[in-house]
């Protein structure tokens, strides 16, 4: 079984353009909307890329900024500068 | 020639494990004295790695940034008479719970996490509590700060911190974190940084700042998102000390595995109260906590669990109780506080027919073969000017300290008692959960301060309910009692005069 | 199994003793199948209360709020004391037939006291 992590982020600006981005990228990844916050999910592994939501912002995105709009996540994280990953060991 | 710019990961490494030094005139074991007691043996500190890799300039960078969007929409709220917005003033008392309930645990995390962040020996993991120290007492303030705006308007909001300390139904939070911070520094993270943030916490906040969102709450919604950004750092840190403590030794798996079977039964007997309050006082609802329990513990803890299958890690004990519960939870809670709305801070009301309605379609096992029946009699009751309430005290579980309300599974109509003997003493609990526990530590739980018994030793303010109520503050006649006659009740019919047509509550 | 502590040994006050309630005992009690009273309630009784006074007095004024109460035959009842079947006489008190502190009392009425 490939077990899924998650990810739930806050519906604003940057956390629209963060949600868009994961699901550019990852293409299993599914998006479940709730009022004020969207949780994706994806089987197994789950990337954000900087350079994929700097394009969506029109601005430089620091990975580190997803502190400002994550709200919950289930998995594993290994971070560095151009992206945040969620996994399974 | 220009500095080189050091990577995350770099940068991280110097600010943490770079900060460190060993003691050279004083023995280790002196510096770290709560170290060892534990029976965790740790042989390499140097492999923790934080998986986020925040260092403290960040921080303050990014906290600061937290803060900035936070008070703007406290500003906008005083200015705009948020308080209006609301669906309901009934929604309210989710609020009251949870600063009576929550917002003081907050403050003992804050001081907690500063007590390992000077007494854990790894510095990787001294930063991180460092961090969710200085986080915990921020989302205390910011929940003070916010919910003051309520505290002009609403009753019961008045002296959350005096109330935590004495009644009946803030000794279950209380004592659970007293539990906590009285263990040792590896049994603190596994319950509060793995049991209760990491497998639990999405219960509670998650499907709370959904709901104030939902419910027009936008001061709660965005305080709560603000600190649970916080939160996704915390349960991160509890994943992966939890792994570090079970791959530094296997002698570490079967003190960990029962400290998660203590801390997830503690942590889910505590959420008791966030379930009802999901099901029962948000009056447009999100989600129930039966799906709730299905999306964040089945289906994320399943994967958490086979994750930590390959240390010899297995689903904590009782999870399938918890499981085989989820469609009588809820409900045995809201009659608990529907039986003692008198010696509350807040307020319980009749169940009207919509609600009715979404309870069975949520509960179709459940719902209306138990509780619609005992509810369509209590609005019997209150129709008859005699609305329930019930003269006695509770029996309180020795452990969790809820009253002991809970049935046995597959037997609805069966309360779950449970005893133990020590010391010559009988003590009582609620499942076999709770008595596992005790029984563990017999020495630890007979200590218990259970306001049920300390009322009957004379040292709650008096003999008579009204001495008593006067000794938890409550503003007898305000802040107890049912919603219907209630000040709020009359105060919120006359905000929304005017605005839709004024409907009795329980017709609604 | 001991707590683990810093220093062996650890013991702590048991709080709730039966000489900390001013020379009453604490008996728990529960009306069985009517949960609209949401768990056992808790008493400070003396220990020579007689048992007709439980049934007489304490009882209803605890259960009358419910009208099934006045239906109740208590001299029907079926009892259990600290889990086991019990058959308590009116006229002895609550200590002389094994009623101790923190002692559990449920009973069943109606159709239920002969199951």
């Amino acid at each position: 079984m490939i077990k899924p992590v998650s990810i739930s982020i806050q519906n604003t600006q940057d956390g629209f353009a963060i949600v868009e981005a994961i699901l550019a990228d990852n293409p299993e990844a599914t998006s479940n909307p709730l009022p004020a916050m969207t949780k994706v999910d994806c089987p197994g592994r789950l990337v954000i890329r900087a350079d994929s939501v700097s394009e969506r912002l029109g601005r430089e995105w620091d990975p580190q900024e997803i502190h400002l709009s994550v709200i919950s996540l289930s998995g594993s994280v290994d971070e560095d500068d151009g992206s945040l990953i969620i996994f399974w060991r | 020639m220009t500095p080189r710019k050091m990577s995350l990961k770099q940068k991280y490494g110097a600010y943490t494990r770079g900060l460190d030094w060993k003691p050279t005139y004083q023995r280790e074991d002196d510096v770290f004295p709560f170290a060892k007691y534990e029976g965790i043996k740790i042989h390499d500190w140097d492999a923790w790695e934080d998986p986020f890799k925040l260092t403290m300039d960040a921080y303050w960078k990014f906290q600061a940034e937290k803060e900035r969007k936070l008070y703007a929409v406290i500003d906008s709220m005083a200015q705009n008479n948020g308080q209006l917005g609301i669906t309901d003033a009934r929604y309210l008392n989710a609020v009251k719970l949870f600063i009576q309930g929550v917002t003081p645990l907050e403050y003992q995390a804050h001081r907690h996490f500063a007590h390992l962040a000077r007494h854990l020996p790894g510095a990787g993991l001294r930063v991180a509590a460092q961090m969710q120290s200085i986080d915990e007492l921020r989302h205390c303030q910011t929940q003070i700060h916010t919910i003051s705006h309520y505290n002009k308007y609403f009753d019961g909001i008045h002296d959350f911190t005096h109330m935590h300390d004495r009644l009946w139904y803030l000794s279950v939070p209380k004592s659970f974190f007293d539990d906590a911070t009285s263990a040792g520094p590896f049994e603190f993270l596994t319950s509060i940084s793995f049991a209760f943030e990491y497998v639990l916490t999405n219960l509670l906040f998650v499907p709370f700042m959904s709901g104030a969102a939902y419910n027009g709450d936008m001061a709660t919604v965005t305080f709560g998102f603000s600190a649970q950004s916080d939160e996704s750092r915390h349960m991160t840190l509890g994943l992966e000390a939890v792994r570090f403590l079970l791959e530094q030794d296997e002698a570490n798996v079967p003190i960990v595995q029962g400290w998660i079977d203590k801390w997830f039964w503690r942590g889910y007997r505590l959420l008791s109260l966030v379930g009802m309050m999901m099901d029962y006082m948000l009056p447009k609802k999100v989600m129930s906590w039966g799906e709730a329990w299905e999306t964040y513990y089945e289906q994320a803890g399943g994967a958490l669990f086979a994750d930590l299958a390959r240390y010899g890690i297995r689903e904590p004990k009782y999870a399938d109780v918890a499981k085989a519960e989820k469609g009588h939870m809820t409900h045995q809670a809201w009659g608990i506080f529907y039986n003692y709305t008198h010696a509350a801070a807040m307020h319980t009301w009749d169940i009207d027919e919509a609600h009715m309605a979404w309870l069975r379609e949520k509960y179709p096992d459940t719902f209306a073969q138990h509780y619609e029946p005992r509810y369509r009699k209590w609005r019997e009751q209150a129709e008859e000017g005699k609305r329930f309430y019930n003269n006695g005290l509770p029996q309180l579980c020795q452990v969790c300290q809820i009253p002991m309300a809970f049935t046995e599974v597959g037997d609805p109509n069966t309360i779950s008692f449970r005893v133990s003997e020590h010391g010559g003493d009988r003590f009582h609990t609620c499942s076999d959960g709770c008595k596992d526990i005790f029984d563990h530590e017999p020495e630890k739980y007979a200590q218990a301060w259970l306001p049920v018994h300390q009322i009957f030793q004379g040292a709650c303010g008096g003999a008579t309910l009204p001495e008593v109520l006067d000794w938890y503050h409550i503003n007898q006649g305000a802040d107890n009692m049912d919603y219907a006659g209630s000040p709020e009740e009359e105060q919120w019919n006359r905000w929304m005069e005017g605005r839709r047509p004024v409907v009795p509550v329980a017709a609604e | 199994m001991a707590t683990a502590s810093l220093h062996p040994g650890y013991t702590g006050p048991v709080r709730d003793r039966v000489e900390n309630f001013n020379g009453a005992q604490l008996v728990y009690v529960h009306w069985e199948e009517h949960l609209n009273f949401c768990s056992a309630i808790t008493l400070p009784l003396p220990p020579q209360t007689p048992f007709a006074a439980l049934t007489g007095e304490i009882l209803p004024s605890l259960y009358a709020v419910d009208p099934e109460w006045a239906e109740v035959d208590l001299s029907k009842a079926r009892w259990m004391l600290d889990g086991a079947d019990w058959t308590p006489d009116p006229a002895r008190s609550l200590a002389d037939q094994g009623v101790g502190h923190k002692s559990l009392i449920r009973f069943w009425t109606g159709p239920s006291a002969t199951a």
